[in-house]
This record gives structure tokens, C-alpha cells and sequence, in this order.
């Protein structure tokens, strides 16, 4: 590894608020886009599921 | 608009059969989540904690492999959801219109992420939060766009008539981004003194280089994985009724 | 084709005739906005008129904006929009002939009452032509490029918001070459690079836009 600690890691030389927030905020909001395309397509899915049922 | 009179290859008629795309994509959509995931997590940690830090920026440079592939998406999702809305109108696909719909909330996340990563990384760079610089002005722009697609999108009820003012309105963006982007950048370079670029100059070691590709990739791929899902989604939405949807395994459960 | 775009301008300006709020309202507003700024900035010469160029026309296309809503909906909501269409005409010469009228009654009244304008932020009197060249060719450009956005918003509630959103990205070219060619005349540079490409923008506009809401009215 570059950084010879744990610590140094997470400080990065003083850039290291700037870093982690922002893979953060890439990780964060990606995840949030596919969670909400599984709701999307769970929701969906339900949607049918009951048409079936009540048609059955 | 008449339809088109060459002939295109067979599978390109397939893809527009919802019934097809809904099982084609659903092949493809776990291998795109275990690529995504693996190429991001790959990429990220060795751009965090491996890579080199650059001699100029310090460690802050990092930064570059979440903002470049961003700022890279956001463009080319534009260009794709023009696209999709071009093949929509011209062969009258309902698919196409669906996977342009699909690229909207995708594009414009990577978009705010090019825009706030971009000012993170320009605190430590070059002191300010926010600089009226080329790209990331141009990129304000463009989130701009996205959101009118997405307004326009949502407040047309009928989804038919919104597929299609979204595709024109997406075709007209596209065709101004090049526009926008030359006009910013000239202005930019007739107020600023100096010259900031955000990404790193192109001639970097191979361990600073590869992690980027590897996010690039990755992005990508998370991409496709989000479009097909949403597109799949509406497939589902639109085809309730459908024979061949309702014996499907996914809604029978068998 | 001639003669029916020549009765809708004809019509359309009628109509603009028998309500001249229509047409004065964009002028007040222009002229408001450019009040307001030294009242909320600063009445000093030095620094109105180096922002002078970029105040002038942004407010230009603000009031550009503000009429570009009722350039059919008026027509939509009483029908009398999808009569026209199926008229054996293409529908682009319709957008175009509309396009003119909102042009007439919203750009020219700038154009003609931009040296007054001029003398109020201080912008040295040597810029005046090329503001006035370059709002001439500018502001047909707004009005082109705004049709696109209101016939996308036709029939959608909520659209004049809308509508400012969808067309302000397309605007930021536009802008961005108007006011720096004005800036530039300010200090007594040559103009040509910036009168070449807002002539280009101008016939690129002329070239999408008929088909492009041409399209979208017939949604």
C-alpha cells in the first residue's frame, strides 16, 4: 500500500476530507440509483402479480 | 416520418420486441452487477490506497478516478438517451423510447457527481470551492439539460407523446452540447489568465492509469446494469396485461 | 405556401393589435430589469458600464422568455392550433411565420430602444451598432430556439416554468457570443469573429427549430 498506516490512510496528508467525501458521494448516490431501480422493478412486478390474482 | 426502407439486421428488429428485451436483458443484468461491482470496488481501492500520489497535487489527485469516469458518463449517457430517442421516432420502437427514459436519473447523478466532485477537488487545487472554469461550467450546463429532460418527462401524463417530446427535446440538447461546450470554453479562456485542467496530463505511470480505467469500466457497466432494469421495469408497466408476461417465472414464481 | 404564411403573420399580428399588453409588457420588463440593476448593484459608471454588455442582454433574453409562452398556446386553446396543422402546409412554415410575429413584437422593440438602454448602464457610445447588430441577429436566434420549448410545454400544465428551464441551456451560447461581441466593441476590438458566429447560430437555429416543433406540436 502507498500509505504506511491505517491512519495515514484515512488523512492523506490533510487531502482526506476532500477524498473520502467525495468517493462517498459516488458510492453513496450510485447506490441509490440501484436501489431505486430494484424498488422501480419490484413495485412493478407486485402491480401484475395482483392482476394475475385477481383474474384468476 | 415513412418507415425506413433499407433493411436492418434482424436483431435490431428483436430488441424492440419488449418480450424479447425483457428476457435478453434479464440474461445480462446480474453479469453487469458483478462486473460493476467488481471493476468499482477494484478500481476505487487501488486509486485510494496503492496508486502513486501525484507530485504536484498530492493526494488529493485521487479525486480523479471518481470525477473523470463521472464527468465521461454524463456526456455519453446524453448522447445514448439521444440516441435511443432518435431510433424510437424514426422506427417507431416503444423499447427505445423506454431505455432513453431509463438513461435520465443515471445521467443526471453522474452529471452532480462530475459537478461536486469537481469542486471538492478544486478546494485543495486551487483554492475555491466554485471557479467559473470551462469544464465545470459546461457541466453545470449540462445538468441543466438533464434537468428539462427530466421536467418535461415527468410532466407529460401520457407516456407515449412524453417518450417522444423527450426524444426531440434530447436530440436538440445533444446537438447544442458541442456548441455550449466550445462557446463556455472560449469564454473561459478570455477571463481566466491561467489554464486549469481537471484531469491529470495524459502521460501517467501505468499504476496511476490503470485504476482509472478500471473505474471508467466500471461505470460503465453499472450503467447498463441500472438501464436495463429501469427499461425492464417499464416493460413490465406497460405489457400488464400480456399473455407471455403473466406465465412468466418471474411473476408465477415458478 | 407564401401567402399562407403571410395570413398567419398577418393574423397573428391583428391579434397582437387588438392587445397591445401583449406587446408592451416585454418592452417594461426589459426596461425594468435594467433599472433594477444599478439599484441593486451600484450606480457608479466605472463599474455599470464594464457589465453594461452582459446586463443588456440578459435582460433581452429574460424578456424574450416572458412572451415566448403564448406563442401558441393562445392558438391551442381554443383549437384553433390543430386546425392549422392539418392544413396542407408543412407545419414548419407555420412555426417559422409564428416565430416572425413573436419576433416583431418581443426582439424589435428591443433592438429599436437598445441606444436608450445603452446611455442608462454607461455603455460607451462607440459599442451602440454592434449591441444593436448583435441583439438584431440574437434575439430572431431566442425566438427560434424558444419555439423549440414551447411547443415541446404546449397543453402541459405548469409549462411557462418549464419552458424557462428547457431553453435557458440552449441559450447559454448565445448569450455568452452577444455580449462578449458588445464587451468587445466597448474597448474597440474587432467584432467580426463574434458577428460571424452569431450569424452561424442564427441560420443553425433557422435550421432545426421549423423541425424541430414542427414535431413537437404534433404530439
Amino acid at each position: 500500500m502507498y500509505f504506511e498506516s491505517l491512519d495515514a490512510l484515512l488523512n492523506m496528508a490533510g487531502h482526506g476530507p476532500y477524498v473520502w467525501s467525495c468517493y462517498g458521494l459516488f458510492f453513496a448516490l450510485l447506490g441509490l440509483n440501484v436501489w431505486h431501480a430494484k424498488r422501480q422493478q419490484l413495485k412493478a412486478l407486485k402491480q401484475v402479480k395482483a392482476l394475475v390474482r385477481r383474474n384468476s | 416520418m415513412t418507415e425506413s426502407s433499407w433493411r436492418m439486421p434482424r436483431w435490431f428488429h428483436q430488441m424492440g420486441s419488449p418480450k424479447w428485451f425483457y428476457g435478453f436483458a434479464g440474461i445480462l443484468q446480474p453479469w453487469f452487477a458483478i462486473a460493476a461491482l467488481g471493476l468499482l470496488t477494484w478500481g476505487a481501492l487501488w486509486g485510494l490506497a496503492f496508486a502513486p500520489a501525484d507530485y504536484q497535487q498530492g493526494n488529493s489527485f485521487r479525486i480523479m478516478y471518481v470525477h473523470v469516469p463521472a464527468a465521461i458518463l454524463s456526456q455519453s449517457i446524453f448522447l445514448g438517451m439521444a440516441v435511443a430517442g432518435a431510433v424510437g421516432l424514426v422506427w417507431k420502437m416503444k423499447v427505445a423510447f423506454m431505455v432513453a427514459r431509463s438513461c435520465i436519473a443515471i445521467g443526471a447523478t453522474f452529471t452532480a457527481i462530475a459537478l461536486v466532485t469537481g469542486a471538492i477537488w478544486g478546494k485543495p487545487t486551487w483554492g475555491a470551492y466554485w471557479v467559473w472554469d470551462a469544464r465545470l461550467t459546461s457541466t453545470l450546463v449540462l445538468f441543466f439539460l438533464y434537468a428539462g429532460i427530466m421536467a418535461l418527462n415527468q410532466a407529460i401524463s401520457e407516456r407515449h407523446i412524453a417518450g417522444k417530446a423527450t426524444a426531440i427535446l434530447a436530440i436538440v440538447g445533444t446537438i447544442n452540447i458541442p456548441i455550449i461546450k466550445y462557446s463556455v470554453e472560449w469564454w473561459n479562456t478570455l477571463h481566466q489568465s491561467s489554464s486549469f485542467t481537471l484531469t491529470a496530463k495524459p502521460s501517467m505511470p501505468a499504476e496511476m492509469y490503470l485504476p482509472l480505467l478500471l473505474t471508467v469500466l466500471g461505470s460503465y457497466c453499472f450503467f447498463a446494469l441500472v438501464v436495463l432494469m429501469r427499461t425492464r421495469s417499464q416493460i413490465v408497466q406497460s405489457q400488464s396485461g400480456a399473455s407471455w408476461l403473466m406465465q412468466h417465472r418471474d411473476i408465477t414464481g415458478a | 405556401m407564401i401567402r399562407f404564411m403571410w395570413a398567419i403573420v398577418r393574423r397573428d399580428l391583428l391579434l397582437v393589435a387588438r392587445q397591445p399588453a401583449e406587446m408592451i409588457n416585454p418592452l417594461v420588463f426589459f426596461l425594468l430589469v435594467i433599472a433594477l440593476f444599478p439599484l441593486g448593484v451600484s450606480p457608479e459608471a466605472a463599474l455599470l458600464s464594464q457589465t453594461a454588455a452582459g446586463v443588456i442582454w440578459v435582460a433581452a433574453m429574460l424578456a424574450t422568455l416572458l412572451s415566448l409562452e403564448l406563442l401558441f398556446k393562445l392558438d391551442h386553446d381554443d383549437g384553433s392550433l390543430e386546425q392549422l396543422l392539418l392544413a396542407p402546409y408543412p407545419s414548419w412554415s407555420l412555426v417559422l411565420a409564428k416565430v416572425f410575429v413573436h419576433w416583431l413584437v418581443s426582439g424589435l422593440p428591443l433592438i429599436l430602444i437598445s441606444p436608450l438602454i445603452a446611455t442608462m448602464l454607461f455603455l460607451p457610445s462607440q459599442a451602440v451598432p454592434t449591441l444593436m447588430l448583435s441583439l438584431l441577429i440574437g434575439t430572431p436566434t431566442l425566438s427560434l430556439l424558444g419555439a423549440i420549448g414551447a411547443a415541446l410545454v404546449t397543453g402541459v400544465r405548469g409549462g411557462g416554468m418549464l419552458l424557462t428551464l428547457l431553453i435557458l441551456p440552449l441559450y447559454v451560447p448565445v448569450i455568452i457570443f452577444g455580449a462578449s461581441s458588445v464587451a468587445a466593441a466597448a474597448q474597440g476590438m474587432a467584432i467580426d469573429g463574434y458577428m460571424a458566429l452569431l450569424a452561424a447560430m442564427f441560420v443553425f437555429a433557422l435550421m432545426i427549430t421549423p423541425w424541430a416543433a414542427g414535431s413537437a406540436l404534433k404530439l
